[in-house]
């Protein structure tokens, strides 16, 4: 049993004009196991929140906190943050040109567990879990990323998150761009994840759309930087009928 | 956490605005007398300050003849013969001073004759190892016959000061595979021509990897004469604290319905470590159905590297399959880096993977599997370095 404590997060970028405070005080606390759908209108600092978890150089915490299990996240580096555990999966994963699917798999495979893995196993376990996102197999040999359509590529992100098996993991919009199969096979590969290792997920998303398919414990309104209300999956439904409005206005 | 290491870019040029000397005007001809002195105001000097030639543009040279070894399958003869006979200077005359001083110099030529027909998985070697920087003179011909198929690799090792010219005759529906390394110790020069041309529907993959050096600076050349006929110019480099790496690929369209294909990528790495690309097509009026895309790719790893790159692109007739270049030289990206850490993986070991997956691209399209291990290494050892 893990758990993902973010504590009144500020988080700022720097701009021309200087630093621009984006993230106001975020509070929020993942259990294993545990599924968080944050929704809120764009530019409110969702995709903010994630890289901040993740620890993208660009923003910069002015104050507040990130434990995993009590452990200080903001003192680790990116890559150890994924060692300890976290996993981003990214609204816009980016083209590594010469660096092939397979090696970058396995490379990263090895970071997470600090060996090798097995390679007959490996490579079932890999073929397994392209056959189950219907990846086909050529994507192996290809750069990752490169020239992926949008839908290929939030597939290959929920590849990696099945592969290496994080405690908890920040879905940033992937079901954004995914035509109705692909939504469905990507939900289904987050929910294999989830059961098999009892993950917590932190599900980024404009549309109720996915949260039939991936069932939410609670819902959080994201709203200029911070969340402004939580509740059960019912409060999807509302602001699916009634939007941002109120929050905004308020 | 820290940002991930980021270093400054420096130069980059591009096509763009550079006026186009037209290569087909240029002058070729086997006497150094013909060529000025080398100065930086030469449009064919303008990277390099002449001691870096390390005397290769003297009137006198030193024999190179000793330094060669060669290996190859029965089918492939190796003969030393006298520059002044044929086929000797059929395939392509010198184009600048250091290289008419390489021709006029090597009195001997080492003569690679490919029989018709052979057809060999067996790699033919030229093994050219120095151990003086006295400057001196180097001539290969390469012959490959008429339906023949084979891979050449001529690597370069050693202390050794050289102007090399190599002439490369690729006979009606042969194929040769040929790679030239070069892998100087410090302290050594290294410019280079080749001279190819390609009769009908014969195919010349041709690969520059150049590592170690203080100058080397290959010119290769090939002229289509025959229709049908397709080229691969590729080139991979890394060049570190001090080292000046030069590729100054040309394709010479002079005949129909032929394709080229030019790839260099390379790689820089320390306090003045500098690179040339000047990537020349020429399209004749001739050359119609022509097909060429030429690309360049530098990716600066530390401050203080300069990476030079001009495309250039001449045509004279309007009836062409294709015509594309591309050139970028960048930095690591940031994104890249984040990504790949994002995944559990060092920053360390990040930058060795994409730089790795970068160049090794271009030595994997040899299809040598011994080279690709080899030069992985190598550059595997030259990145821990940093
Ligand atoms: N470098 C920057 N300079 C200025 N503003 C920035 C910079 N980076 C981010 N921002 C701003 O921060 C705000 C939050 O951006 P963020 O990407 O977190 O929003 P989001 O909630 O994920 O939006 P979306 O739903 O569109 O994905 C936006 O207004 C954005 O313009
Ligand atoms: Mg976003």
């Amino acid at each position: 049993m893990s758990i993902l404590q973010v504590k009144n997060l500020h988080v700022s970028v720097d701009t021309d004009q200087g630093a621009k405070e984006i993230l106001r005080g975020v509070d929020l606390t993942i259990r294993s196991g545990e599924i968080h759908a944050v929704m809120g209108p764009n530019g409110s600092g969702k995709s903010t929140l994630a890289y901040s978890i993740a620890g993208h150089p660009k923003y910069t915490v002015t104050d507040g906190e990130i434990l995993l299990d009590g452990e200080n996240v903001l003192e680790m580096s990116v890559d150890e943050r994924a060692r300890a555990g976290l996993f981003l999966a990214m609204q816009y994963p980016v083209e590594i040109p010469g660096v092939s699917v397979s090696n970058f798999l396995r490379t990263a495979k090895t970071a997470v567990t600090g060996e090798a893995p097995a390679l007959r196993t490996w490579i079932k376990d890999v073929r397994e879990a392209m056959d189950n996102l219907k990846i086909d197999s050529t994507f192996s040999e290809r750069n990752v990323n490169e020239g992926f359509s949008g839908g290929e590529k939030k597939r290959h992100e929920i590849l990696q998150l099945e592969l290496l098996k994080p405690r908890f993991a920040i879905l940033d919009e992937t079901d954004s761009g995914l035509d109705v199969d692909a939504l469905k096979i990507v939900s289904e590969g987050v929910n294999r994840a989830h059961a098999a290792s009892d993950l917590g997920v932190l599900l980024i998303t404009h549309y109720t759309r996915i949260l039939r398919y991936i069932k939410p414990d609670f819902v959080h309104v994201f709203v200029a930087g911070k969340i402004a209300e939580e509740g059960g999956p019912e409060l999807a439904d509302r602001l699916e009928a009634e939007g941002y409005d109120r929050y905004v206005k308020a | 956490m820290g940002a991930p290491v980021q270093h400054g870019l420096t130069e980059h040029s591009h096509g763009a605005g550079v006026p186009l000397q037209i290569r087909s005007d240029r002058l070729r001809s086997s006497s150094v007398a013909d060529f000025p002195e080398i100065t930086k105001q030469q449009d064919l000097w303008r990277y390099l300050d002449a001691d870096q030639l390390k005397g290769l543009d003297a009137d006198v040279l030193a024999e190179y003849s000793e330094q060669v070894s060669f290996s190859g399958p029965a089918g492939v003869d190796f003969e030393w013969i006298l520059s002044s006979a044929a086929p000797v200077g059929s395939i392509g005359l010198p184009e600048d001073r250091v290289s008419a001083a390489g021709y006029t110099n090597a009195s001997k030529t080492l003569l690679v004759k490919i029989a018709d027909e052979l057809n060999s998985s067996e790699e033919i070697k030229i093994s050219v190892h120095g151990d003086s920087t006295s400057a001196s003179a180097l001539h290969v011909f390469i012959s490959a016959g008429k339906f023949s198929n084979t891979t050449l690799i001529i690597e370069h090792t050693g202390l050794g000061v050289l102007s090399e010219n190599v002439e490369i005759a690729v006979a009606a529906e042969a194929k040769l595979n040929l790679v030239t390394l070069q892998n100087w110790d410090k302290g050594s020069a290294h410019v280079s021509a080749h001279f190819a041309k390609l009769e009908r529907n014969s195919y010349l993959k041709h690969t520059v990897a150049s590592f170690g050096g203080d100058l080397v600076r290959v010119t290769p050349i090939a002229t289509f004469s025959g229709p049908g006929a397709e080229v691969e110019l590729n080139g991979v480099y890394f060049a570190e604290a001090g080292q000046h790496l030069e590729n100054r690929p040309f394709v010479d369209h002079a005949a129909p319905n032929c394709k080229s294909r030019v790839t260099y990528k390379g790689a820089l790495q320390g306090e003045k470590a500098h690179t040339v690309w000047i990537g020349d097509v020429l399209i004749r009026a001739i050359a119609e159905g022509t097909d060429t895309y030429e690309l360049n790719r530098n990716l600066l790893l530390t401050d203080g590297t300069r990476a030079d790159s001009v495309p250039n692109l001449e045509i004279e007739t309007g009836e062409i399959e294709g015509a594309g270049h591309a050139s970028a030289s960048g930095r690591f990206d940031d994104e890249h880096l984040f990504y790949l850490q994002a995944r559990g993986i060092t920053p360390d070991e990040a930058r060795r993977l994409v730089v790795l997956g970068f160049l090794v691209e271009v030595i994997q399209k040899t299809g040598i599997p011994t080279l690709v291990d080899s030069l992985t290494s190598l550059l595997e050892e030259k990145l821990n370095r940093n």
